[in-house]
């Protein structure tokens, strides 16, 4: 048996503890990738290791207590440190955590410890979470989705092709009657699945309860006339958890089959707790990420998109935003399939040309269906299917409801899109170049399709991407 | 009599309900697609009336195996055949993730 240490107090530099560059991480760690950037003249093997205590077992002072455990089992160790492609002021440090640090299911936990104190360090000018490795261990303690990519198909009888959806529009405003109209409109028309707008909760204009009542009778009618089966995200988010589960319930008095959750806003406790109750009851549940921009879109601060889509899926979702590439929101292409792939695949291998740093083993975990939505439009449809592939959700707000002849023709001219997109896919024909042959010829049978793409022939949203990938 | 700008909600099945029926060669091209993506071709049927349900009948047992394009040709016409007033839909059917990755009625009763 070894002797033990003696205690010395005083302030000790933090890479003589949590600086382990011969440290082979365990299958059990949960490993971090952070992107750094530290104040002037500190090394960066000091940086790295005082990221890594302040994230885990470390303070800035040594303090006797620390000699009542065995912090060699428990702390974080900075294991890695490499250049950051085409920013010479930033580079990565990889953090291997023991799994005891986290508790069982519990992805609060795990960022309270990974984003908490440590972002405003005063020896970090600044810092990125950029990807989580969560073991299988620790995933195998988490819910997750509440049914499921293959689940969702199967209530749903949607199979062979993406879902089809809008947001209702206008956002603010309708009264509920009104706003049941444009639901049953859009459904009527083609339509799988419409939506909340995020912002709507309940307001003076519109209760909600008010709201649920219309929309079931929007979309039991569609259901009965069309002969499909139909849905529409009721946003239960809400200023209290005890309020989110009364319209939860009442949601599920009217034989709902979805319901909607702001994961950020809302926060991961009220959304994992919402997706248990969705999963003891049958329903499915939609994820909204409103904020997400303020936390993911800074390329030197903050919290990569990736971590927060893997952080939800362990929360629990069925369906979850992911932007759209083509549309009227940021989004790099291969970040985006980079994250797309954490949502709905049982194991993803590190690629850093897609932004992943680790290889990721999701296990049994059900997969979350990718949501896109935000500024586009039938001209957009061959892209989203190819980008995207079945698993999604393809959204058109604007692009439904501002046909010139009502939200039940603009459904329909986006489902023609679709299912032309689709069958010529699946054809082996190259949808994203031949896109204008491929839903031209699909107009001449639908005149709803032909007035959208004349209405919607110049629309572009062609800006630069501020947060990209880094690499040369 | 101008019925330019009016909507008529349609009764449709699903997937490819909203494009026109697909010719025997374009059927053809989606049962190259299953057959080269490894999933097995299924087929049900079931009357108009009771299209909504989750089960229709299937027709035999799912094909299997069966990548030869004139053999499920063979049964989609001999379902039809047996069951003219029904529904029949083709699936192509994936055990990796017991989901149906084709699926679309082929012949509407």
């Amino acid at each position: 048996m070894s002797a033990s240490k003696a205690y010395e107090a005083g302030v000790k530099e933090y890479r003589d503890k949590y600086w382990t560059p011969d440290y082979i991480p365990l299958d059990t760690d949960l490993l971090a990738c952070f992107k750094v950037i530290g104040q002037e003249g500190v090394p960066k093997e000091e940086v790295a290791a005082a990221v890594a205590a302040e994230s885990s077992t470390g303070t800035w002072s040594t303090v006797w207590s620390e000699y009542l455990t065995d912090l060699e089992f428990y702390k974080g160790r900075a294991y890695r440190i490499e250049d950051v492609p085409g920013d010479p002021n930033a580079f990565y440090t990889f953090i291997a955590y023991p799994l005891d640090l986290f508790e069982e299911g519990s992805v609060v936990n795990v960022l309270t410890s990974l984003v908490g104190n440590v972002f405003g360090f005063k020896a970090l000018r600044s810092l990125r979470l950029e990807d989580i490795r969560f073991p299988i261990a620790y995933i195998k303690t988490c819910g997750g989705p509440p049914a499921g990519i293959q689940l969702e198909r199967d209530r749903l009888n949607k199979y062979g092709r993406p879902l089809l959806g809008a947001t209702i529009k206008p956002k603010l405003g309708l009264s509920a009657k009104n706003y049941g109209r444009a639901v049953y409109e859009c459904l009527r028309g083609g339509l799988d699945l419409t939506k909340d707008d995020e912002n709507i909760n309940s307001q003076p204009f519109m209760r909600w309860r008010d709201r649920w009542d219309f929309v079931a009778e929007a979309i039991d009618k569609a259901e009965r006339e069309t002969g499909e089966r139909k849905g529409h995200y009721l946003n239960v988010t809400a200023s209290t958890p005890e309020e989110m589960y009364k319209r939860a319930e009442y949601a599920k008095e009217l034989n709902m089959p979805i319901i909607m959750h702001d994961f950020l806003t809302g926060g991961f406790t009220a959304n994992t707790g919402l997706a248990n109750w969705c999963r003891d009851n049958g329903i499915l549940l939609h994820i909204h990420r409103a904020m997400h921009a303020v936390i993911d879109r800074n390329p030197h601060h903050g919290i990569h998109f990736r971590v927060l889509a893997k952080c939800l899926r362990l929360s629990g979702g069925d369906q979850l935003h992911t932007g759209t590439v083509v549309g009227k929101l940021e989004g790099d292409r291969n970040s985006t399939l980079g994250f797309v792939d954490q949502l709905r695949e049982s194991f993803v291998p590190e690629d850093r040309s897609r932004g992943v740093f680790f290889d990721q083993d999701w296990g049994s975990m059900p997969g979350v269906f990718a949501v896109a939505s935000g500024g586009i439009h039938v001209w957009h449809m061959p892209a989203l299917v190819t980008i995207f592939g079945d698993d999604s959700v393809l959204q058109f707000g604007g692009g439904t409801q501002g046909h010139p002849w009502g939200n039940a023709a603009g459904a329909c001219a986006n489902r023609v899109a679709l299912e032309a997109s689709v069958k010529a896919r699946n054809e082996g024909r190259e949808i994203e170049k031949e896109a204008r042959d491929i839903l031209t010829e699909a107009a001449k049978h639908s005149p709803e399709l032909a007035i959208a793409m004349e209405t919607w022939k110049e629309i572009k949203f062609e800006f630069d991407t501020v947060d990209k990938l880094d690499v040369q | 009599m101008n019925t330019q700008g009016d909507y008529q909600t349609k009764s449709t099945l699903e997937t490819f309900g909203f494009i026109p029926k697909l010719t025997a060669e374009e059927v053809q091209r989606q049962i190259a697609y299953m057959v080269a993506n490894g999933w097995s071709p299924a087929i049900e049927h079931e009357h108009p009336n009771n299209k909504m349900e989750t089960y229709w009948p299937m027709w035999k047992l799912p094909f299997f195996g069966e990548t030869n394009m004139a053999n499920i040709l063979g049964e989609l016409e001999a379902c039809r055949r047996s069951y003219p007033d029904h529904n029949i839909r083709l699936i192509g059917y994936d055990a990796y993730t017991q989901s149906q990755p084709v699926c679309f009625v082929v012949y509407e009763a």
